[in-house]
């Protein structure tokens, strides 16, 4: 029973980390139907910003998250404006080949920057945040987890379901000819969303890193993880991509604990396999509404 | 000349490099009218519309000559996003609501020309024009009926506050009662907020009821133009636009064939 809850707690904040890099994903997938194969890549930046400034700079770890995150943001924004803008219009194929360059391109500066070497972070957390049940212990990271995804996930809840800006991502993605046809700003939209995108995955890539240290072959591995995330859920469906990602993080780790370690990072495949074959549009996938 | 709020003089619009739609069209739309464009499919009135709402773009179509003075400055082949900022509004064929966001939501998609401005008072307006949006706020736009989704589109475009409204055909698949209660408000529309307004519609009867002016669009070329009332008392409109023949009945179908009018125009 311990075990089982360590399992679960482990399992429940790792796919809300997916969860949350995987809204990213999908969030760019609605907006602009790119699939984004640079997701990885955008996750280990991120988890590298942020070992860049915790322990090169010597910043304060809270300064550190936080200007990492604003790191990502830009660095979003960037790549929207300089690789992806100028090829609106062109045919989606060749702006998804786009983001596999991008994705080798930020292996290879990562590699030339920090190599391959694993690197750690200073063990920051407090220890209030260790969670303490009977015999069981829950490193602080795992709730720290939790609590800031939860926090992400209202966030950006209240961003879409209220703000101007954020109706207005939606309805790009609903129908982008009648919103462009009332004026809303598609470009703003699309640089929104990868930043958005990159945001979320840098967020998930820190707290990856925490978990599990930072090494770039890892998190990029990790961050191909949103495929089946993303076909579980629905690929345009971002309450699915958490619900996706807690689920696939449960199997992971409890295949992990209950049948054997090295398993875990092949069954989220085979669910994959098997979602496609029996629900192909995913949990949560759109239904097109049909008025007849 | 400080009446005329829009005009286009002799424009041409070529899609894709390749097909010519509109060959030479000019017209002028008076501040504070509504200007109907009537014509059979594939005349080329929307693609007169979108020329004018900057459209024409995402499409790959371009004006290649002409010009489109809009308070007098030229807007051809400028961006949507420009040209909705200048006030002018279209309003697309087939409605295109956005159907995974509620009535209200869809509303506020209106305001995206002047974000960060106060909504609240729109929404009362847009409401009062169509008591029956308001019923429905809440509700997702996907599961309207017809006549409401016309009447969401058009309180979208109301929301933008524009100075120029460009409706496509907003009686397309309605019933007619519907149509008759759009046409009343956009009537009061005009009237009300002082819109100006350019109506491309199928439906000639309704459209020279309501419009101070016409023009006859055929094969991407103004064919005709001229006041409601001379056009609704023109032989040639009450022959192939309102179905009557030239003596003025109500045309029966026995003559269908032993004598057809040629149009005057071609």
């Amino acid at each position: 029973m311990d075990f089982f809850m360590q399992l679960l707690i482990g399992g429940l904040s790792v796919g809300f980390l997916y969860g949350l890099s995987a809204m990213g994903f999908v969030m760019i997938f609605k907006s602009s139907s790119v699939l984004n194969f640079a997701h990885g890549e955008l996750l280990a930046i991120g988890a590298y910003f942020f070992l860049a400034l915790s322990t090169w700079a010597n910043l304060s770890i809270p300064l550190s998250f936080l200007l990492a995150l604003g790191g990502c943001f830009v660095l979003g924004l960037l790549v929207e404006r300089v690789f992806l803008r100028p090829l609106i219009g062109e045919p989606l194929i060749f702006v998804i080949m786009l983001t596999v360059g991008l994705a080798a391109m930020f292996k290879g500066l990562i590699l030339l920057i920090w190599g391959g070497n694993l690197y750690t972070y200073p063990d920051f957390l407090p220890k209030i945040l260790e969670i303490r049940w009977g015999l069981i212990r829950i490193p602080p990271v795992y709730g720290t987890t939790l609590i800031i995804g939860t926090l992400f996930l209202t966030l950006f809840g209240l961003f879409f379901k209220f703000s101007s800006q954020g109706i207005y991502m939606r309805s790009v993605a609903d129908n982008q000819r009648a919103a462009l046809s009332l004026g809303v700003n598609v470009k703003r939209v699309f640089a929104l969303s990868w930043a958005i995108a990159a945001l979320v995955a840098g967020m998930s890539g820190m707290v990856l890193g925490i978990i599990n240290g930072v090494n770039v072959h890892n998190l990029s591995a990790i961050g191909l993880k949103v495929f089946p995330v993303v076909i579980l859920g629905g690929l345009d469906s971002i309450g699915g991509a958490i619900i996706g990602g807690i689920i696939i993080g449960l199997l992971e780790t409890f295949t992990g604990g209950y049948l054997s370690p090295s398993l875990r990072d092949v069954v989220p495949y085979i669910v994959l396999v098997l979602i496609l074959l029996i629900k192909p549009y995913g949990l949560f996938g759109l239904k097109e509404i049909e008025r007849v | 000349m400080d009446a005329i709020l829009l005009q286009l003089n002799n424009i041409s619009v070529v899609y894709s490099d390749v097909i010519q739609v509109l060959k030479g069209v000019s017209l002028a739309v008076e501040k504070n009218h509504i200007v109907s464009l009537l014509g059979s499919n594939g005349a080329g009135k929307t693609t007169t519309l979108k020329a004018i709402s900057g459209l024409l773009k995402p499409e790959n179509g371009r004006v290649t000559d002409g010009t489109i003075l809009y308070q007098n400055s030229e807007i051809q082949n400028r961006t949507p996003e420009t040209i909705t900022r200048h006030g002018i509004i279209q309003v697309l064929e087939g409605r295109q609501p956005f159907k995974y966001l509620t009535i209200e939501e869809n509303l506020r998609v209106g305001t995206a020309t002047r974000w960060g401005k106060p909504y609240r008072e729109d929404l009362e307006k847009v409401y009062h024009y169509f008591p029956a949006l308001e019923k429905r706020r809440g509700g997702l736009a996907g599961y309207c009926s017809g006549g409401e989704l016309q009447m969401l589109v058009m309180g979208r475009a109301l929301m933008a506050h524009p100075e120029l409204l460009l409706l496509d055909e907003p009686s397309l698949g309605l019933a007619p009662l519907v149509v008759r209660e759009i046409f009343r408000i956009i009537r009061r529309i005009n009237q009300e907020e002082g819109t100006t307004i350019i109506l491309v519609e199928q439906n000639a009867r309704m459209a020279l009821q309501i419009a101070h002016y016409g023009y006859v669009m055929e094969n991407g070329k103004i064919v005709m133009d001229g006041t409601a009332d001379v056009l609704r008392e023109n032989p040639d409109i009450r022959e192939f636009y309102l179905g009557m023949s030239a003596a003025g009945t109500v045309k029966s179908y026995t003559d269908v064939k032993s004598y057809r009018r040629r149009k005057r125009w071609l």
